[in-house]
């Protein structure tokens, strides 16, 4: 018997994966929780006054933005998809078996990162898809109308494409993240608050931080609000990053979250 | 035949009370080391986030043509009132002194006013009597009489008004604020005021006619000295224009406005008026005025007598509320509930859950226990880490130079214990979800997605302010207004009472009830579960 080549290793993990009934409810759950938040968002927010009261200028609405609300829950559930990728065989026992079955950890890892990346990215198209749809039916009847001087969120324009193609990116890297974060600490439940703490825990700090130069360093370096900069169609100049920087952080910590626990993975026993 | 007795082991059977239970939850609890890591990151999160926030901002100021200063030396001050809270106190006040019990007694015959232009943008507005402004009144204008201490901002009073669009009202020390006659005031349509002083209690009545009178309101003025000033007052805040749709954005204030209203009747005082702007209302001297011809009185003001609430603008723009010492409690929260997911689910993952219910058959009275230990232990949790971020946080920012808008010792108490509650509530909530899912990442999961993220979509400007607001009312994370430590003054409109600003939108015991209805319906769930299903 020969030892486990790459592709075996891949189709090793898109079985495990595939073949767990809760990896698909994550996947409808992820999406259908974006859509749902991204429309109950689009539908609260409404400008009721004149063309003059509800202008860009006057409002500082960001259509997209508003219609891609629900990546804020969405990545939750991307996340848990990611972490129990990792995480139920560590809870299960199931990991010695993988790792007998390949004794070379960081071709596990790579495996794994893989089958991660492409199930993000389906929950990812399906949440964001629906969440651009949403808004392009809610937003125009609350306010942010053509009349009113916005632009209908679309993907054959130039901003609006790169805050869908950048909230997709952005889902797929959170999945990252927290792939890395649990390969490094092997309890899902832990996994799970780490990662959860690490995406809010920078924003609510710059939010209420009276320094504004701390407060806008925080949302330089914080994993979720430099990476959600990806979304941003307006007042670009206002932002602390322009929205392939921020997303650049956001890759940055998968890779570092990455490359730790392949580090911790490839030292330690399972 | 033998007779043979049956087998009696020797060993006593144990007592399987609920104490027995309760000691053996917390002996699985406190023998875990993860665990107690887990409560002292809760901790540290919990306050040090808190600290983190005090401690990493540092003002500095330059007074006029004078050396640049940092800390402490940039306090800034506010006018304060019989209470300690930082109040607004300018008007115009025409006005005589009162020796002893006494009483007034006028008619409000009209009320009109000024308003910048529609079109004004911020900083574009002169003093209203300079022209460019247009006919109109702030809903909140008032005029009517006072009773007050001194001439002094901050001093005590009470007063008796008619409000422009909010009808009459008697409101006292800054804070106090009774509804009376609704409607407002035109010719065809007066209303009379008075106010009677007996010693320090004063007594405010409305009448629509003069004859047939009620009484408002009756409040005691602790220490009111023998001499006071009595009179007519007018007075009419700034005009602002609310960002209202996102967490985030301020109010803009667009310049001063101005009342101006008629008096006659006037009865229950002696003549010798004599005219005068209290304070220098919005930096603009000289806006008030009055005329006497006959029994008519015509009072102009502009100012306010109200309180200055946190996010009103200007020096409390810059100021501090103890919820920002507490922004790390929905980390702490995140912490605390992984440990009581865990705390259930580990059974499962290990199969502990089996032995725990072969000792201890009745399964529902085992999760009662396990909430019993992990509220009291988050309870304890919430309480240190609270205590620590207020009274600290307290102390760093005031050498730094920055304002805390005060609460009172008993408010910073309820904001302790409430945090402490809070911790407790969300502790069961999640031993709960993980009863039921039985999956650690999941439950937590679950708990984040429940708590923690409706929080910070209402703090952060992440979602339009309304849809914030039901957030806070309707999840779990309605918990947070046990944190409530200020109070909301419908009499004070120019300000967004936001969560950002430590303002929820539904009250402590509300929002209490809401989270702990939450936490009831999962546990009891969780407990029907756990005898359906197989261990």
């Amino acid at each position: 018997m020969t030892e486990a080549t790459a592709p075996d290793a891949l189709h090793a993990e898109w079985t495990k994966l595939r073949t767990l009934a809760s990896t698909w409810w994550l996947l409808l759950v992820a999406a259908a929780f974006t859509v749902a938040v991204s429309a109950a968002v689009a539908a609260a927010y409404r400008c009721s006054g004149g063309p003059a009261a509800c202008a860009p200028t006057a409002t500082g609405a960001d259509p997209a933005k508003i219609s891609l609300s629900g990546v804020y829950l969405g990545q939750v559930i991307v996340a848990l998809l990611a972490v129990l990728a990792v995480g139920g065989e560590y809870g299960t026992g199931m990991i010695r078996v993988t790792l007998a079955a390949t004794p070379r950890r960081l071709i596990v890892l790579a495996a794994k990162t893989v089958v991660v990346t492409g199930w993000a990215l389906a929950a990812a198209l399906a949440g964001v898809l629906g969440s651009l749809l949403a808004g392009r039916l809610i937003l125009p009847g609350h306010g942010l109308s053509v009349a009113n001087g916005y632009v209908v969120p679309s993907l054959l324009n130039g901003p609006d494409l790169r805050a869908f193609c950048g909230s997709v990116l952005y889902l797929v890297l959170i999945g990252l993240l927290a792939l890395g974060v649990t390969t490094a600490v092997r309890d899902s439940g832990v996994a799970i608050g780490l990662v959860l703490s690490l995406l809010f825990l920078f924003t609510i700090v710059a939010a209420v931080i009276p320094n504004q130069d701390i407060a806008r360093h925080l949302q330089q370096i914080a994993p979720m609000t430099a990476g959600l900069e990806i979304q941003a169609t307006e007042g670009l100049s206002t932002l602390p990053l322009t929205p392939w920087q921020g997303l650049g952080v956001l890759a940055l910590w998968a890779a570092g979250a990455l490359i730790l626990g392949g580090l911790v993975f490839r030292l330690r026993d399972a | 035949m033998i007779a043979t007795a049956p087998y009696q082991s020797p060993v006593r059977p144990g007592r399987d009370g609920f104490a027995q239970l309760l000691r053996a939850e917390w002996t699985k609890f406190r023998t875990v080391r993860g665990w107690l890591i887990g409560l002292a990151v809760g901790v540290v999160v919990m306050a040090g986030l808190g600290l983190f926030t005090a401690s990493a901002s540092q003002t500095s100021c330059q007074a006029q043509g004078g050396p640049a200063q940092s800390g402490a030396a940039c306090m800034p001050s506010f006018t304060l009132g019989p209470g300690g809270e930082p109040v607004t106190d300018s008007f115009y006040f025409v006005h005589q002194p009162l020796t002893g019990d006494g009483s007034i007694t006028v008619r409000v015959t009209s009320m009109t006013g000024l308003l910048p232009p529609a079109n004004a943008q911020l900083g574009s507005v002169g003093p209203p009597s300079t022209g460019d402004t247009r006919p109109g009144l702030y809903p909140w204008a008032k005029a009517g009489i006072i009773i007050k201490e001194n001439l002094n901002q901050g001093s005590a009073y009470a007063a008796m008004m008619v409000a422009a669009g909010n009808g009459v009202r008697m409101q006292w020390n800054y804070t106090g604020d009774t509804p009376g006659l609704p409607g407002a005031v035109t010719p065809a349509n007066p209303r009379w005021l008075r106010l009677t002083r007996s010693g320090d209690v004063i007594t405010g009545y409305d009448s629509a006619d003069g004859t047939h009178w009620t009484q408002v309101g009756s409040v005691t003025l602790s220490g009111l000295p023998s001499a006071v000033q009595i009179g007519l007052f007018a007075a009419s805040p700034q005009y602002t224009i609310k960002g209202r749709a996102f967490a985030g954005t301020s109010t803009i204030g667009l310049g001063p406005t101005q009342v101006t209203a008629r008096f006659d009747n006037v009865s229950g005082v002696g003549g010798g008026w004599t005219g005068e702007d209290v304070g220098r209302p919005l930096d603009y001297n000289g806006f008030g005025d009055y005329h006497q011809a006959g029994g008519q009185f015509t009072v102009t003001g502009t100012g306010d007598i109200a309180p200055v609430p946190e996010g009103h603008g200007g020096g409390a723009d810059s100021a501090l509320t103890v919820n920002e010492y507490l922004v790390g409690t929905f980390a702490g929260l995140i912490a605390l509930g992984v440990v009581a997911a865990l705390f259930i689910t580990a059974e499962y993952r290990r199969s502990l859950i089996r032995v725990t219910f072969a000792a201890s058959p009745r399964r529902g009275r085992v999760l009662i226990a396990k909430a019993v230990v992990v509220a009291a232990v988050s309870f304890v949790v919430g309480v240190i880490a609270a205590a620590v971020a207020v009274l600290a946080g307290t102390a760093i920012s005031h050498s730094r130079g920055y304002y805390v808008f005060p609460v009172s010792g008993a408010a910073e108490v309820k904001v302790i214990i409430g945090t402490g509650l809070f911790a407790a509530v969300a502790a069961v909530l999640a031993l709960g979800v993980g009863a039921i899912v039985r999956r650690g990442a999941a439950a937590v999961a679950i708990i984040v997605v429940a708590i923690a993220v409706p929080m910070f979509l209402a703090i952060s400007s992440a979602v339009p302010l309304a849809a914030g607001d039901w957030l806070l009312r309707l999840t779990p994370a309605a918990g947070i207004a046990l944190q409530q430590a200020y109070t909301q003054y419908g009499q004070v409109t120019d300000v967004i009472y936001s969560p950002l600003s430590g303002y929820y939108p539904l009250s402590a015991w509300a929002g209490f009830l809401v989270m702990g209805g939450w936490a009831a319906v999962v546990l009891g769930f969780a407990a029907y579960l756990l005898r359906r299903r197989d261990a």
